[in-house]
């Protein structure tokens, strides 16, 4: 049961790769940083959804030779959806609330957030599904009103 | 604004379609959607090399432009490119030919011939120390400026499958002729080889063997260990196995912490991030784009079976990176997690 189980995952996985499917979305915006953030979070809110918080992933990075130390995780989602789901699928929290990187290269600024295709093998309830498609058209909405942000 | 939904409507319509019918492709807009990311929006670079080098363009084939965006490579970060229709492919080329003047070279398809054994010293004494032993190529991304590095830019895989299908012989041996002004890459003339020389390291690099890569495997998405202590307790034990290695909990807070009003939080899901310097330092040298992942975080939760800890699984993210260099930090993170985990629940 086991096995055959592990085979139907390899063969999803298997699939979802060579459809070409997009695993990680990443866009350049050609503004600066604190600019694109301020268009991030725009893009957010426009796609409706609530801003939880902004991480800093870049403690001390400057002092360490880095050139940059901007370097953020803006979390996201909408209330209802992350109660529910937080609650119905307890192995799906670790990937809870949604999150885009956003960090400084230069004068431009890339943003990059992960698509659900590494997670789709295993969950695969009909509703996750759709919501996961759902998340994927979002996601690559705001990244795509970011990159024409100006 | 009108113009910029259009624009944006425009690109929706295209991505619908797939691109596959669409009149006349905007190589332009196409590599901004495609490439600007990693190669910099002028080609100068990024996460990925520069395009936009007069030498790379002089001695770059279409041909190889094409193949080595339909193949991508494997383990080295760029991606394949299967969705793009030819007349799209076509039009990204376009758009990179134009940042030169210099019209496309063209290659026969004609083997060089030349003395490997030869060709494995002459690589031995002045490749290596940029391409590696086995031709594996620089450690790191392209040339990022978001953090240090040795090389102003990585030198690539010689080795990579995806590399080697899409060069001809004689374009190898113009590279390498020629070197690439503004990178670290030299002519061979200027360290005193001969054409002959080329002919014998072209032979050498095409014997190079791949780079074995472990095969993917169904990593679970998740971590997760059942704890036989309370909430409080287990939270407790979590903190120590992480300040344990040397990580500092920089943050703790509920899972739904700026989605509900403060006083309706639910404590049963308590998140806890931690991370180090060193790590960090690490994790984004091999690759800027892993900072989504970070910093680390275990999630404690009380579900209808008991408290339990929860992790994203590193090697299961591993996958979305395409970078060898970064599936080995992932497995040593994986075990990182574990370990973490297992002395909070033992
Ligand atoms: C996720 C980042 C990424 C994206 C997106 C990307 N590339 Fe790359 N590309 C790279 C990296 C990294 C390398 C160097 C790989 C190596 O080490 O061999 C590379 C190498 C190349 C090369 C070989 C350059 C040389 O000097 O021989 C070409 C050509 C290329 N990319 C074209 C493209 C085109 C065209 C697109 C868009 C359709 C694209 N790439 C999208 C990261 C990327
Ligand atoms: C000082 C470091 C350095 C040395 C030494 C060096 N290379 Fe390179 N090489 C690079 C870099 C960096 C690039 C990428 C340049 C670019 O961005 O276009 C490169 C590019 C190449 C390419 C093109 C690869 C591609 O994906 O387009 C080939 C082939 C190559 N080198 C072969 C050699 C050989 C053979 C030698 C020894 C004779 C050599 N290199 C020595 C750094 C070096």
């Amino acid at each position: 049961m086991k096995l055959l189980r592990s085979g139907l995952v390899m063969l999803l996985l298997v699939a979802s790769w060579s459809s070409g499917a997009q695993d990680l979305y990443m866009v350049r915006s050609q503004m600066a940083f604190p600019e694109t953030m301020i268009a991030l979070q725009k893009a957010i809110r426009e796609q409706g959804y609530v801003l939880s918080r902004v991480q800093r992933v870049d403690i001390g990075l400057k002092k360490s030779g880095f050139k940059t130390d901007r370097y953020r995780v803006v979390f996201f989602g909408k209330p209802e959806q992350i109660e529910q789901y937080s609650k119905r699928y307890r192995d799906l929290v670790p990937y809870l609330p949604l999150k885009i990187a956003i960090f400084a290269e230069g004068d431009e600024t890339l943003v990059l957030a992960s698509s659900f295709q590494h997670l789709r093998p295993y969950f695969t309830q009909p509703e996750l599904e759709r919501q996961f498609d759902a998340w994927e058209t979002d996601i690559q909405r705001i990244l795509e009103q970011v990159r024409l942000s100006e | 604004m009108n113009t910029r939904l259009i624009r944006l409507f425009a690109v929706f319509t295209l991505l619908a379609m797939g691109g596959a019918r669409a009149a006349a492709p905007d190589g332009e807009s196409l590599y901004q959607q495609h490439c600007a990311a990693c190669h910099g929006s002028d080609g100068s670079g990024g996460v990925g090399i520069p395009l936009n080098l007069p030498d790379f363009l002089a001695v770059a084939s279409d041909d190889y432009l094409r193949n080595t965006l339909r193949n991508g490579r494997l383990g080295r970060v760029m991606p394949a490119f299967p969705m793009l229709s030819e007349a799209q492919v076509d039009a990204i080329i376009h758009t990179i030919r134009g940042w030169s003047d210099q019209p496309a070279p063209r290659y026969n398809d004609k083997p060089v011939q030349g003395d490997a054994g030869h060709g494995r010293q002459l690589f031995t004494q002045h490749c290596v120390a940029c391409h590696g032993e086995h031709g594996q190529g620089g450690a790191g991304t392209g040339v990022t400026f978001s953090r240090p590095r040795e090389a102003p830019i990585m030198a690539p895989a010689l080795n990579n499958p995806g590399f080697q299908r899409s060069v001809s012989d004689a374009m190898l041996k113009a590279t390498l002729l020629r070197g690439r002004r503004g990178t670290p890459m030299p002519s061979i003339k200027a360290l005193g080889l001969s054409e002959r020389d080329a002919d014998d390291l072209v032979a050498w690099l095409r014997q190079l063997p791949p780079d074995e890569r472990p095969a993917r495997t169904n990593e679970e998405p998740i971590i997760r260990m059942e704890s036989p202590y309370s909430f409080e307790e287990t939270l407790d034990n979590l903190k120590k196995a992480i300040t344990a290695r040397n990580f500092r909990v920089i943050r703790e807070q509920t899972l739904n912490n700026g989605f509900v009003d403060p006083g309706k939080e639910d404590r049963r899901q308590y998140i806890v991030y931690f991370c180090s310097f060193s790590f960090l330092n690490e994790a984004l040298s091999i690759d800027p784009r892993v900072g989504l992942f970070l910093p680390c975080r275990v999630t404690l939760q009380e579900t209808e079976n008991g408290i339990e800890l929860v992790t994203i699984n590193p090697e299961n993210l591993s996958h979305l990176f395409n970078n060898s260099e970064l599936d080995k930090a992932c497995a040593r993170m994986h075990r990182l997690y574990v370990e973490i985990l297992e002395e909070a629940t033992l």
